[in-house]
């Protein structure tokens, strides 16, 4: 059976010469890179390169540069670890609907410690307005949080605007870029942005491996106290093969992004093309053009996203649906929500995502199983047969 | 993915009695207030036994399951023996579903029992 993966935001396999920049930190060189001595010193090495691999690939000073575990962990760092420092100058954040839940929820507990939060609405292609932003902002905002780009639907917010907004009043700007790094040009002084996360598993680096960068002047307090790791930020013994994995990872990144853009896109425009062309009634999610991209969200009316999910896995093909069938919570994707996506489409909905192993040749293939499915699965759906009764009689 | 039984993978990937009667005796349609999925039941009755009985679903590999389920348990019960299938009983036949899709077998049962309500009623109403 075909094997193929279109699943690539939930994992990706890392890059081989990531790996083999890994591997002789686990048992060769696996100096502690803070020791005083000899065997700290290829360690503590590798960690300057991959400070400076990550810096490169967004336009940072590398001394700005705070490795973490994940892009969650360098959200709550930005987040949590400013609020905590910056509480005296006043109590207000500003973020957006669409936020990945490691932004969204610490700001709940936020609210809970007596901040009062603002989320901002989203347009039907999930973008914020920076004039929403303008209004949202008061004399006791201290951050502003928007994503760069979203991870499940792909849209690419204004963030140079949404900054220009935020420097008028005054108020940090932090964006979470997981979704974007790697994929799209991210400068953090041609945005202005003073915080930027990025997670190394987005872009064929380990899991495991994130970043923050904190623009110099910019106070945070560290999620994780102890030693002086990190600039005194996170402390604890430095993950040395996850952060050579991760700047190796950067590094690729930056030589590869517009090729890598480019393959990705052609890929999910055939698909996109391919899938419209031969099934009726599927919708887009997220803007047609302002997308990352390898990014594909539609959904399927009529049916349920676990069903398709399940049925197209049978099939050898890997997808994500936003389905509240398939969330622990049983509830469904917020983001799909926040754009108005009516509750029976976003149960039907399904995102793909392109990766290093996508062929055009497949293309064909994912058309018919994904046609397939559809129909069987319509053909016992309740909603499905209501269409085609309604759509008999106005005929 | 839940880790789903191979009974509940096999109903899934073969569901029997899919669709919708022809002037059914009998129509019982139930949403999932947990989640937003739907059942619809409908139902043949010959001398008090269940004679056909088809479905529609909208919902997830569960769901899809449970309703393949309850329609092979119901047919060819007489209607106080279908109106006994708990959903429980349901979940068992399957051989157990996940802790977080229990809510899905609450469809299946409560969409035949509403179908079987509703021809009783029409019975009612008739006599
Ligand atoms: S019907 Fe939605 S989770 Fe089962």
């Amino acid at each position: 059976m075909k094997k193929i993966n279109l699943d690539y935001t939930a994992a990706a396999p890392v890059d081989k010469e990531v790996l083999e920049k890994m591997i002789p930190f686990f048992s060769e060189y696996y100096g502690n890179p803070s020791s005083g001595h000899s065997l700290g010193e290829i360690p503590r090495k590798a960690l300057q390169e991959a400070r400076e691999n990550v810096a490169g690939l967004i336009g940072a000073d590398p001394a700005a540069i705070i490795f973490t575990a994940s892009a969650s962990e360098a959200n709550n760092l930005a987040v949590k670890g400013f609020a905590k420092a910056n509480m005296k100058k006043g109590k207000h954040i500003v973020t957006s609907s669409v936020e990945h839940f490691s932004i969204l929820n610490q700001l709940k507990t936020l609210k809970k410690e007596g901040f009062s939060v603002t989320e901002l609405p989203v347009d039907n292609y999930g973008l914020v307005n920076p004039a929403d932003l303008a209004e949202a902002i008061t004399d006791q905002t201290i951050l502003v949080s928007i994503q760069a780009a979203n991870p499940e639907i792909g849209t690419i917010q204004p963030i140079k605007e949404l900054v220009a907004v935020a420097k008028e009043r005054d108020v940090v700007f932090h964006t979470d870029a997981a979704a974007a790094v790697g994929w799209i040009p991210i400068d953090v002084q041609k945005l202005g942005v003073d915080m930027l996360s990025l997670a190394g598993d987005q872009f064929y680096g380990p899991k495991g491996s994130g970043a923050l960068f904190v623009k110099r002047g910019v106070r945070v307090m560290p999620l994780i106290e102890g030693g002086i790791q990190e600039k005194g930020l996170r402390a604890g013994t430095e993950n040395v093969a996850l952060v050579a994995g991760l700047g190796e990872a950067a590094r690729i990144a930056a030589e590869q992004l517009e090729e890598r853009a480019e393959k990705a896109a052609a890929f999910r425009d055939r698909l996109k093309e391919s899938l419209f062309n031969s099934i009726p009634h599927l919708q887009l999610n997220g803007h047609p053009e302002k997308r990352v991209p390898r990014n594909l969200n539609i959904s399927v009316s009529f049916v349920e996203g676990e069903a398709l999910l399940m049925r197209l896995d049978m099939a050898g093909i890997n997808v994500s649906s936003g389905s509240s069938c398939t969330s622990q919570a049983l509830k469904s994707s917020h983001v799909l929500t926040a754009l108005g996506v009516p509750p029976e489409l976003a149960q039907g909905s399904l995102q793909l995502t392109a990766g290093p192993d996508n062929k055009i040749e497949d293309i064909p293939y994912i058309t018919e199983q994904l046609a397939d499915v559809a129909s069987i699965l319509r053909n016992m759906s309740p909603l499905y047969h209501q269409y085609m009764k309604e759509a008999k009689q106005n005929a | 993915m839940p880790e789903y039984s191979d009974k509940v993978m096999e109903h899934f990937t073969k569901p029997r009695n899919i669709g919708e009667l022809e002037n059914p005796d009998g129509m019982g349609e139930v949403g999932n207030p947990v989640c937003g999925d739907m059942m619809k039941f409908t139902i043949k009755v010959k001398d008090d036994r269940i004679e056909d009985v088809k479905y529609l679903t909208f919902g997830c590999g569960a769901a899809i399951a449970v309703s393949s389920m309850v329609s092979e348990m119901a047919k060819g019960k007489t209607l106080d023996e279908a109106m006994k299938i708990t959903n429980k009983q349901v979940a068992e036949e399957l051989n157990g579903l996940p802790g977080n899709k229990m809510h899905c077998s609450n469809l299946g049962a409560d969409a035949l029992h509403k179908a079987i309500e509703d021809y009783r009623a029409k019975v009612n109403a008739d006599s």
